[in-house]
């Protein structure tokens, strides 16, 4: 049997030695971030002290430092999401950032009036609004994959919503307000039948599970840096090389050309095409420290004990009064979010913070999932390895006071 | 009646009495909880204010140059707020709430806690009694 030393790795993380309001932090917002080892933050700082340079032109000592070191960062997300080759990993913002590439290039070249756009119900709006731009902007239609009540997706309807009209399907991994881990594997090998191409939206997944995009067969996976211990700012688009050579570039600038004249501009190769401008040398470098302390992490052990967390927090829940569970698919990543009974989630929410836990309230950028859960919103703690059973229980006690404490407003 | 700039002082003083944000909340929570309701015919879409997280529905009528307020919303915290706003806006003349400058909210600590977050109406709150202020002002003129 794998052991876990949650406190081991605990001690890498400065910040969970922080208070909040003179109380020791209970950080349960981790879908929403991360927070960062050591090495993380000291290799940003390494980075301005010793090798500050713009990469890629200059001839001097920092230059190549820094361009050796931006560029192994390719290789190691390459090893990390289990990809092909360093040329399918492009440098982006964000997750949003992906999608939107995905949606203004192979998106404007594919998807035509008429054509349709296939989504799922649980989307976050960074995997909705880009599409819908898209189809308002060609005349398309945005059709989305249903789900039950539990936050499982209907897929004896996909069948049915993959018709010839799809250009595109783009599908969450791990839905980031239920916990659901959708069997994209599955959609995924469905759409390849009828030679549809599959984005998955991998924000949440990345943190949880080992990735391996060759194995999942998508033509695109996206993820962020900041939700995998790496800084803000970075994030990363895995595309398919045969894709990603036919797609026109995204912006326009310095690095994505090949050559410039005012009559005409040929374009860089891939996955320089995609990036214009300086990139964010810095985090980028930070992102590759992230990925060097996952490749120290038992990633088996881990996933095994944020299960435990999920479970444990999941009985808690269900001992304090009024308490109702949303999302309680049968595959769940280690997110609980609920309502309670007579008692505003943003109220709950804010008593949490003043006895220092930190959650998230709100729709959570999913708000189709709560009209379809015909909810306003709900709680929601999210958990990371470096969490504790111990912070569990101080979560649950302060929850089941906030409830006998705001409960009588409503009654009176 | 006092005037606006007498009343948020009183409110600052109270509030110096609490000890941190948790104490402020709890008090918060709790003029919350004694809000006067809102009549039902006015909680409908008219008369809301859509926060990120909550909602405000929010009522004005001017009684001899003075606006008199009445809101309601889903947070207990909410109606917290308002029952500060409405302390210091309801029963004045529509031309000194255009003008107030609600300083206490800053004083008290309470815009670190809303504003940055988007979490509810508050901005959205003050800006809807200002504008009552400023239809009633305009009128008058």
């Amino acid at each position: 049997m794998t052991t876990f030393n949650v406190h081991k790795h605990r001690s890498d993380f400065p910040l969970l030695n922080e208070t909040a309001y003179g109380k020791p932090l209970v950080y349960f917002d981790n879908a929403a971030t991360s927070q960062k080892p050591a090495v993380v933050i000291q290799s940003l700082v390494d980075y301005y002290t010793h090798y500050n340079a713009n990469i890629h032109r200059g001839v001097h000592f920092l230059s190549q430092k820094a361009s050796a070191a931006f560029d192994d960062v390719r290789v190691k997300v390459r090893d990390f999401i289990h990809a092909a080759t360093e040329q399918e990993i492009i440098f982006v913002r964000g997750t949003t950032e992906a999608i939107n590439l995905v949606a203004s290039t192979y998106g404007r070249q594919h998807v035509n009036k008429g054509d349709e756009v296939l989504i799922s119900a649980m989307e976050h709006h960074s995997n909705i609004v880009p599409w819908q731009m898209l189809c308002e902007e060609k005349g398309a239609t945005l059709k989305v994959i249903p789900m039950n009540d539990k936050g499982e997706l209907l897929l004896d309807q996909l069948d049915a919503l993959l018709t010839d009209k799809v250009k595109i399907v783009s599908l969450v991994h791990i839905s980031n307000s239920l916990g659901t881990i959708n069997p994209v594997k599955e959609v995924i090998r469905k759409a390849h039948a009828k030679g549809i191409p599959v984005l998955v939206d991998g924000a949440q997944s990345t943190a949880h599970m080992s990735i391996d995009v060759q194995e999942l067969d998508a033509d695109f996976f996206a993820f962020s840096g900041h939700k995998i211990l790496g800084p803000t700012g970075v994030g990363c688009l895995y595309g398919k090389l045969a894709l990603l050579e036919q797609m026109p570039p995204y912006q326009g600038g310095g690095e994505m050309i090949h050559s410039v004249s005012f009559e005409k501009t040929s374009y860089n190769e891939v996955p320089y095409k995609f990036e214009a401008g300086t990139p964010n040398i810095a985090d980028v470098i930070a992102l590759g420290a992230a990925i060097d302390y996952w490749n120290t992490i038992d990633r088996t052990a881990a996933a095994k004990w944020e299960e435990d967390l999920l479970h444990y927090a999941t009985e808690k829940l269900k001992s304090i009064q009024g308490v109702r569970l949303i999302g309680t698919a049968k595959e769940k990543a280690s997110v609980v979010s609920f309502i309670i009974e007579g008692v505003n989630a943003l109220d709950a929410g804010m008593y949490l913070d003043t006895k220092g836990v930190a959650v998230r309230t709100g729709h959570h950028c999913t708000e189709p999932v709560m009209t379809r859960l015909g909810i306003p919103g709900t709680l929601r703690a999210s958990f990371m390895f470096y969490n504790t059973k111990e912070e569990i229980d101080v979560f649950a006690e302060q929850l089941a006071k906030a409830v006998s404490f705001l409960q009588p407003a409503i009654a009176g | 009646m006092n005037s606006i700039a007498e009343i948020e002082q009183e409110i600052i003083a109270d509030f110096e009495l609490f000890e941190g944000w948790e104490e402020k909340y709890q008090y918060i929570i709790e003029i919350g909880q004694k809000l006067p309701p809102l009549d039902d015919k006015y909680k409908t879409e008219d008369y809301k204010i859509k926060g990120c997280q909550s909602s405000v529905w929010l009522h004005g009528e001017e009684r001899e140059g003075r606006l008199f307020f009445s809101a309601d919303s889903d947070s207990t915290f909410v109606k917290g707020e308002i029952a500060l706003l409405m302390n210091v806006l309801s029963g004045q003349k529509a031309e000194d709430i255009l003008n107030a400058p609600l300083s206490f909210i800053d004083a008290i600590g309470l815009r670190q806690h809303v504003a940055v977050t988007r979490a509810n109406g508050l901005a959205a709150m003050i800006k809807q009694m200002k504008t009552y202020a400023l239809a009633v002002s305009t009128v008058q003129r």
